[in-house]
């Protein structure tokens, strides 16, 4: 009886609480949803921590296997996704850059075009672009093909081999997907900057090649290098790690993966958007 | 065959002491109770139990894949909760398993990869170099011609001996099987036993050496004359039914109900 009448642990209570039906207030309603993220955040984060470590501790582990793993997603997500990062880049340059400048040289404004290319397009929409197309395409994939391999029990299966299955299955996309946002978001800039300069040509603004390329050019600083680095490799892990721990963190009955990949969407864009606003913060105090 | 019945002396290869098997799904439920069970080199066991009786659940508990709600479970003499993950992956290397219903084989991959992938992820070499060995192993299930083929596209008994293969190219101490002849043809069903008792007897895979073996079954008849040691699961219990000779004379009134049919 003792027994029975002790206080559950936290965590236990928090999970009964978290479980339980929304009630009709809307500040319950409010809670609920604030307790629920923080249960994501807290598992995603323990994912994230435990996908770092095997990282770093089995990088040369059965390397013959691995290695190749991660070629295949870079492949996958990378050198596929080039045709469509083409078009994409192909479209922001037409649509936004050729139209910015052409404005600002309208309004006189000509000598901020090079700032204003790097803090839209370099900085900000280019690795973002990269990392939702990657997304799209990419990140739904793995969740649907984890979530479907958890519920056939193909990750039992590896653990029963001896092989860790974030070692196997999460590690060479993780690696995979922040590389490949990385080369994209750099083939994205090139593609937007080119069709960009092909659209002012076209609108008849007085502007060389020479000096449109200068201006940009100029206006980049070394950290603006290191920002996109750091900012897609981010973008990357940050989607790998959202998108596998829907697909492996819980045993998914299939009807269930189209739900877990809608939240593994959901969530990788409000990851995204958080770590690129941190990236701003930081930016604006250095 | 010329095995002893009862347990030597040797140290257990896996023990359960004092445990209750945990559902897969629901971890605090209790599917059998206090289950004490000793698995000694060689030993070639039987367990049997009806449907839900919780045979695949006991059986992934001894693999060390689930842990017991309570009581302790010990692996090559090492209680399981003690070992760091790296311990348990290397224990489990040591252990094959056959799961249930077509053994989870990875549908997107060949059957050669599917059985060359534990190989080349253990010995760190490409799937070149694991040709033969996979070819060797696939030859000794009867599934040498459908290498090339996808896993998925086999029907199960097919599936059921690759992952036979898969776990049979470890050249593991222990094999465990779940109920490996379900849904089988009578033809199938004397490939899987006589197979089972050439690597229990010591096969030129195993370099002559014995392989443990326990395999769970929906009904022991069929084991009578394999296996060696009997168990049983009903009720939420465990009952160690002894060698053959205890077998046919045991007064478990659910189990002679079965023999007898």
């Amino acid at each position: 009886m003792e027994k029975a009448s002790a206080k559950p642990g936290a965590a236990a209570l928090l999970q009964a609480v978290a479980t339980l039906p929304l009630p009709q207030g809307y500040l319950n309603f409010v809670g609920r949803l604030i307790l629920r993220f923080l249960q994501t955040a807290q598992g995603v984060g323990a994912f994230a921590l435990i996908t770092l470590g095997v990282t770093f501790t089995k990088w040369n582990t059965s390397w013959r296997v691995i290695h190749p793993l991660i070629r295949a997603q870079i492949d996958r997500a990378g050198v596929r996704l080039l045709p469509g990062i083409a078009f994409l880049g192909l479209a922001l340059g037409l649509v936004i850059v050729g139209q910015t400048v052409s404005i600002l040289n309208k309004f006189g404004a000509g000598q901020y075009t090079g700032t204003v290319m790097v803090t839209v397009l370099i900085r900000e929409l280019g690795p973002l672009a990269a990392a939702l197309l990657v997304m799209a395409r990419v990140g739904t994939a793995i969740v649907i093909e984890l979530g479907l391999s958890r519920a056939q029990g193909e990750v039992e299966a590896l653990e029963a081999l001896g092989i860790d299955p974030v070692h196997y299955l999460v590690m060479p996309r993780v690696i995979g997907l922040a590389g490949a946002i990385f080369s994209l978001t750099v083939y994205l800039i090139i593609v937007a900057l080119l069709s960009g300069y092909l659209f002012i040509f076209l609108q008849g603004v007085p502007l060389l090649p020479g000096e449109y390329f200068d201006l940009i050019a100029r206006a980049l600083l070394w950290e603006d290098f290191v920002l996109i680095g750091l900012k897609t490799l981010t973008f990357g892990t940050i989607i790998a790690i959202v998108t596998c721990y829907h697909g492996l963190a819980q045993r998914l009955r299939l009807e269930e993966v189209s739900e877990a990949t809608t939240h593994a969407v959901a969530q990788s864009v409000v990851g995204c958007v958080l770590a690129d606003a941190l990236f701003i913060l930081v930016y604006i105090l250095m | 065959m010329a095995a002893p019945a009862e347990p030597v002396s040797t140290p257990p290869l896996i023990e359960l002491r004092d445990a209750d098997i945990a559902s897969a799904q629901s971890p605090d439920t209790a599917l059998v109770e206090n289950v004490n069970w000793r698995l000694h080199p060689g030993d070639f066991w039987a367990v049997g139990g009806l449907q839900w009786a919780g045979k695949s659940d006991w059986l992934t508990t001894v693999a060390g894949l689930q842990r017991p709600a309570t009581g302790q479970h010990l692996l090559f003499g090492e209680p399981t909760p003690a070992m760091t993950q790296v311990e348990l992956l290397a224990a489990r290397r040591r252990i094959g398993l056959v799961f249930e219903n077509g053994g989870r084989l990875f549908s997107h991959l060949t059957v050669e990869e599917n059985v060359a992938l534990p190989f080349c992820y253990h010995h760190n070499c490409p799937k070149d170099e694991a040709r033969e060995t996979v070819a060797a192993v696939l030859q000794l299930t009867g599934v040498g011609e459908l290498a090339g083929q996808l896993a998925g596209q086999l029907n199960r008994s097919w599936r059921q001996r690759v992952a036979l293969a898969r776990a049979l190219v470890l050249q593991p101490e222990v094999l465990l099987l779940d109920n490996p002849l379900a849904g089988l043809d009578p033809r199938q069903t004397r490939w899987w036993l006589e197979t089972l008792d050439a690597l229990n007897a010591g096969h030129a895979w195993m370099n002559g050496r014995p392989l443990t073996l326990v395999a769970t079954a929906d009904e022991l008849r069929l084991w009578g004359t394999h296996a060696r040691r009997f168990g049983w699961l009903q009720d939420r219990r465990w009952l160690d039914l002894g060698g053959r000779a205890e077998l046919a004379a045991s007064g478990e009134p659910s189990l002679q109900d079965i023999l007898a049919a």
